[in-house]
């Protein structure tokens, strides 16, 4: 059990507030009726499931319902912090993505 | 004999004496003792026999760590198995019996096995049942010759609590060095807990209350620090309050004894037995000491052979002298003072001391103390059968832990040892903290800053530092960083805390003591007693190629049971590496994980029991039902009528009548608990185009459609009706267990995939009462009630809605159906459910109105061949395998959730299963569910299996048996295909019988649907 800043209600909060949403940007390809096998199945269900640093999406189920990310080490539980889902995407990009 | 030496420093109170029986015998103590202390001052010695061997076993240690001491509490509704004699506080009237022993405590069985345990080397049981044919047979009997205590048989009558909260501080463990952390860290105004396990703070000083501290004796410094921690708003003292988990975050949990040393008569109903406290901690101080390990040596598990500790504990703390005649054996300084004390209090006391060399000052005051130190001997071995009578020493080599040569026998009523300390390193390492081993220390050990960018810092004990005045003004160092951490400062400028302790001097690095011996050949020297582990047997592992200290754990079971080897880990790990010729840290130590000590189910259930297990919810029209006879299930925490009884009836009979009556009349059945979401924006239409697999473009207001929603693997996920309020404005119902599920899928794919729609959503699932008017005289009734809708066939048709007023109230009206027959679902604002669902009732008395439960509802469903999401299908099921192609428009332009998957090979492909209906040859076998569909009726195992029924029921409009099943390629199978012809013959194994079965068209009743569109 951990707690989870929301940073939407902008509160800290105990983790049975929250539901855990997968790994958080994930893109569904834009034309999937164009795209080969591969590719869909690549997005139904490969995750890249690391050791380590993962951003996560985590909705605030019984608060303000919101989805927002969370970037959370898997192996130490640490937390390197939350944000909203357009902050977070700059933040994901600028550290170049999934590492 | 009394044992009791009554002296001023004791923590017991002579004055108050109490009575107690053990084993059905009274004995006397006085309040402040354990049970554990007064079985001792009572000369109780043997308590129990052990776990394989049946040897005969007592009290080892005064707390925590005590590995035989297990008792059983009390009896009927009261009665704890396994509790620690040495945990129990005594109260007048306690009743306690021991746990193990069979048949008697005299004579067990297991005893009788001692000249023949090479027969019973660690493994056996693995080794013995390879055969398993074998254990059904013996079970019985090993489980009664092994087994700890009786689970109670009566149901619990304590009530527990659970109390969540925060904290800037939790420190625990109250001896000194917590209770200075305490003291400076409230001093500094942060909000402080302080948790001890015993039931009182003040830790080893307790034992121990000739220590100087500050110039003062332990026993008034102590009550000085208690007095002004007391006056601390900001500080709180729990004690008998063991924190025995600490999980991520600085989450720890605690629990608080809050009516246990009560007399059973003196505890209240009212109040809970026990508290779960759950501490989100800013900063966490462990100060929670450690743990005096025993050396291990030939039948050290005699009773009347302890820690040295203990003994000191018991005679200091306790008033009781353990024995008359005592030998001490040390490895280190630690032992020195209870010898003292021992020698003082009028005992003989030879004090062995494996070091060549002992810590002269210590040895100065022990010789003033009157007591005889042995230098440079080891006891081999102890001497005794139920008790020990004497212990005979061995001259130990200078530099090697190998005998030297012959040393003298000693007799003696009660032998302590010292191994060294064990640092109760538990909690840290419960979120993954690892302690390292100190080969000076001989421990191991946390770092002093612990893990301070965590918040959690350790002091005292647990850090190795095992003197009390480097522990304290370490402790002072720590607290001033944990308050710095605040931004704030101490409060007083940091004062030196002398101690009357002579300097420390090394320790020897010695575990087991030798005998001269091959480990094996000599007596038995237990590591574990708990679990009868012995040094051979970890030897024994090895041997057999178990190298990692996890196996030997496991084979030897070493380390398991209620005092999770708390004694005995380090000497197993230090013996392991021995073994293996290798350092204690590259064995390493097995994994700590909670609890630390035994918690009962009760405290961890906690409120979450019988009523308030989990929520409940009730409909609007609850009472109605109650009023009716209603028989309730559990719905997705909805109490749904399954059926209504009538006197007389059964459940099946009750089935059938509900049936009956809405087909031929009128039923009413209560659907307020689906899932409604009301969903409004400007892009409602687009949104519901891409969640559910049919279009939405064209459904115009006053309408309604049936939904199927996919995951995006093209599988169902859900159903349900969805109308059209305006251009912008839908409401969404959702099956009853998928709601909160639903809701919380759409609102991920609106604010991650598509936050550009102007969409919003709102669950109205509660705000909504539902009732289903169903069956042929269904408009009768409500126009009794409705005078503002046209309810005539040719204006409010099949699948249209209509607002208005019912039983004068507004209301919204579906023409819907699950039943296949005509049917109106009227949705009133839940304060008017009641109200409106007694009009009913009453406005259909003349037709006799039936009211139905979700047992009818599913029968009357399946004669249909609709579907219930979850039952008839399992999340591998497309619209096309349950024959829905009429639900799934391919011609969306958004590829819609679950689209792309449909052309994928396996879903695409052939040998599907399908949802088709199933008629037994003879129409009075009701299928089971669940019923495996095979090709033949006399195939020899193994079998394909085609299928399996996934509905069955007995029809009472057909008067036959009907089912639903999903069978491979099932849809091609049916009689009514044209296509496939011939093959609609198949076999379903129900209960233990073949039966011959037509794979037909799903819907039984009314194929064209002329009732519910009449």
């Amino acid at each position: 059990m951990f707690v989870l800043f929301c940073p939407h209600c902008q509160e800290k909060r105990e983790e049975e507030e929250f539901g855990y949403g997968g790994e958080a940007f994930r893109v569904r390809p834009s034309t999937p009726d164009t795209v080969d096998d591969e590719t869909w199945g690549d997005y139904l269900f490969m995750r890249s499931n690391p050791k380590g640093w993962n951003w996560e999406l985590w909705s605030h189920a019984t608060g303000c319902r919101k989805f927002f990310v969370v970037k959370r080490n898997t192996a130490t539980n640490a937390i390197a912090g939350s944000w909203t889902l357009a902050e977070g995407r700059k933040v994901y990009d600028a550290e170049g993505g999934a590492q | 004999m009394s044992h009791r030496v009554k002296h001023s420093g004791a923590r017991v109170d002579f004055d108050r004496p109490l009575a107690f029986s053990f084993d059905g015998k009274s004995y006397g103590g006085y309040a402040g003792d354990t049970l554990a202390s007064a079985l001792l001052a009572n000369g109780v010695r043997m308590l129990g026999r052990s776990f394989k061997y049946g040897r005969p076993r007592g009290i080892v240690g005064a707390g925590p760590e005590e590995p035989n001491a297990l008792t059983q509490v009390e009896t009927g509704a009261a009665t704890i198995p396994n509790l620690k004699a040495t945990q129990v506080e005594l109260y007048d009237g306690l009743i306690a019996r021991r746990t193990t022993g069979w048949p008697t405590l005299d004579f067990d069985l297991k005893s009788l096995c001692g000249p023949f345990s090479r027969f019973m080397p660690a493994g056996f049981y693995y080794k013995t049942f390879q055969n398993r044919t074998l254990w059904p047979r013996f079970e019985h009997i090993i489980r009664q010759a092994a087994g700890y205590g009786s689970a109670p048989e009566e149901a619990d009558a304590d009530t527990y609590d659970h109390r969540h909260r925060h904290a800037e501080v939790v420190v625990v463990g109250g001896g000194a060095c917590g209770l200075l952390a305490a003291l400076d860290a409230g001093r500094a105004g942060l909000q402080v807990i302080l948790f001890d396990e015993q039931n009182e703070m003040g830790g080893w000083l307790l034992s121990s209350p000739n220590t100087v501290i500050g110039g003062e004796p332990a026993a008034q410094w102590l009550k000085t620090i208690i007095a002004e921690l007391r006056s601390l708003p900001n500080v709180e003292m729990l004690t008998r309050t063991s924190a025995f988990a600490l999980h991520d975050m600085n989450l720890i949990v605690a629990v608080e004894q809050l009516q246990d040393h009560l007399p059973l008569a003196e505890r209240s109903e009212t109040k809970p037995r026990q508290r779960l406290h759950r501490v989100r901690a800013d900063r966490i101080i462990l100060a929670s000491g450690a743990i005096e390990r025993p050396l291990v040596f030939g039948n050290n598990d005699l009773p009347g052979i302890l820690t040295a500790s203990a003994l000191t504990t018991y005679l200091n703390r306790y008033g009781v002298g353990v024995g008359k005649r005592v030998v001490l054996q040390t490895s280190n300084d630690y032992a020195y003072q209870g010898a003292c004390d021992l020698a003082n209090s009028g005992c003989s006391v030879v004090l062995v001391d494996t070091r060549m060399r002992p810590n002269t000052a210590w040895e100065q005051r022990a010789h003033v103390a009157g007591v005889d130190v042995r230098p440079g001997y080891g006891v081999a071995a102890a001497q005794g059968g139920r008790a020990v009578k004497g212990v005979k020493l061995v001259k130990l080599d200078a530099d090697r832990n190998v005998m030297s040569g012959e040393g003298p026998t000693v007799e003696c009523d009660a032998v302590g040892s010292s191994g060294g300390l064990s640092p109760t390193v538990h909690l840290y390492c419960h979120d993954g903290g690892r302690p390292y081993w100190d080969e000076e220390k001989l421990a191991f050990v946390v770092s002093a800053t612990g893990r301070a960018a965590a918040g959690i810092y350790c002091v005292g004990s647990i850090t190795g530092t095992f003197g009390l005045q480097a522990a304290l003004a370490q402790t002072q160092q720590t607290v001033g960083e944990v308050i710095a951490s605040f931004g704030k400062a101490p409060a007083q400028e940091t004062r030196k805390i002398e101690t009357d302790e002579p300097e420390a001097t090394p320790a020897r690095r010695i575990f087991r003591v030798p005998d001269g011996k091959a480990e094996g050949h000599g007596q038995k020297a237990f590591v574990d007693f708990q679990n009868d582990v012995s040094a051979a047997d970890i030897h024994l592992a090895i041997r057999e190629n178990y190298r990692s200290i996890e196996h030997i754990k496991r084979y030897t079971a070493l380390g398991f049971g209620t005092d999770q080897g708390k004694l005995s880990n380090v000497n197993g790990f230090a013996i392991a590496a021995d073994a293996l010729s290798k350092s204690i840290p590259e064995v390493g130590t097995t994994t700590y994980r909670p609890a630390y000590s035994p918690v009962t189910f009760g405290t961890l259930a906690g409120p979450h029991e019988g009523d308030t297990f989990e929520p409940r919810r009730y409909t609007a029209m609850h009472a109605s039902h109650v009023a009716r006879g209603a028989v309730f299930e559990n719905v997705g925490q909805w109490l749904r009528p399954q059926y209504f009884l009538k006197p007389g009836e059964d459940q099946e009979a009750a089935i059938r009548r509900e049936c009956v009556a809405t087909r031929r009349s009128v039923g009413l059945m209560d659907a307020s608990t689906l899932g409604k979401i009301d969903i409004q924006g400007k892009n409602v239409r687009e949104f519901l185009n891409r969640v559910y697999a049919n279009a939405w473009t064209q459904l115009a207001p006053g309408k309604c459609r049936y939904g199927l929603m996919l995951d995006e693997n093209g599988m169902v996920m859900d159903d349900g009706v969805t109308a059209c309020i305006s251009d912008e404005h839908f409401v969404m119902t959702t099956t009853t267990g998928g709601a909160a599920r639903v809701m919380s899928w759409l609102e991920n794919w609106h604010q991650t995939e598509w936050p550009d729609l102007d969409v919003y959503m709102t669950s109205v699932t509660d705000h909504w009462a539902t009732a289903a008017v169903v069956g042929p005289k269904s408009r009768q009734v409500l126009e009794k009630l409705c005078s503002d809708i046209d309810l005539s066939p040719g204006s409010f048709k099949f699948m249209d809605w209509r607002e208005g007023t019912v039983a004068g109230v507004p209301a919204r009206v579906f023409r819907i159906s699950f039943s296949g027959e005509l049917a109106f679902e009227v949705n009133v604002d839940a304060s008017y459910g009641h109200h409106v669902w007694e009009a009913l009732m009453e406005a259909g008395a003349e037709f006799g109105i039936t009211p139905y439960g979700t047992d009818a509802m599913h029968l009357l469903r399946a004669e249909k061949g609709f579907i219930i999401v979850g039952q008839d299908t399992d999340g591998s099921m497309t619209p096309f395998d349950l024959d829905m192609a009429w639900a799934v428009s391919m011609k969306k332009p958004f590829s819609f959730i679950g689209k792309r998957s449909f052309a994928r090979s396996d879903t695409a492909g052939p040998n599907r299963k399908q949802l088709v209906g199933l008629l037994t040859d003879d129409p009075s076998v009701v299928l089971a569910e669940g019923a495996q569909i095979i090709e033949r009726p006399d195939a020899s195992l193994p079998v394909a299996m085609l299928g399996h029924v996934t509905s069955s029921y007995f029809s009472p409009e057909l008067n036959r048996s009907i089912a639903m099943a999903v069978v491979r390629d099932g849809i091609q199978r049916r009689s009514d295909d044209s296509r496939k012809a011939g093959r609609d013959v198949l076999f379903a194994y129900s209960r233990g019988t073949t039966h011959k079965v037509k794979v037909v068209s799903p819907v039984f009743v009314d194929p064209k649907g002329e009732r519910q569109n009449g």
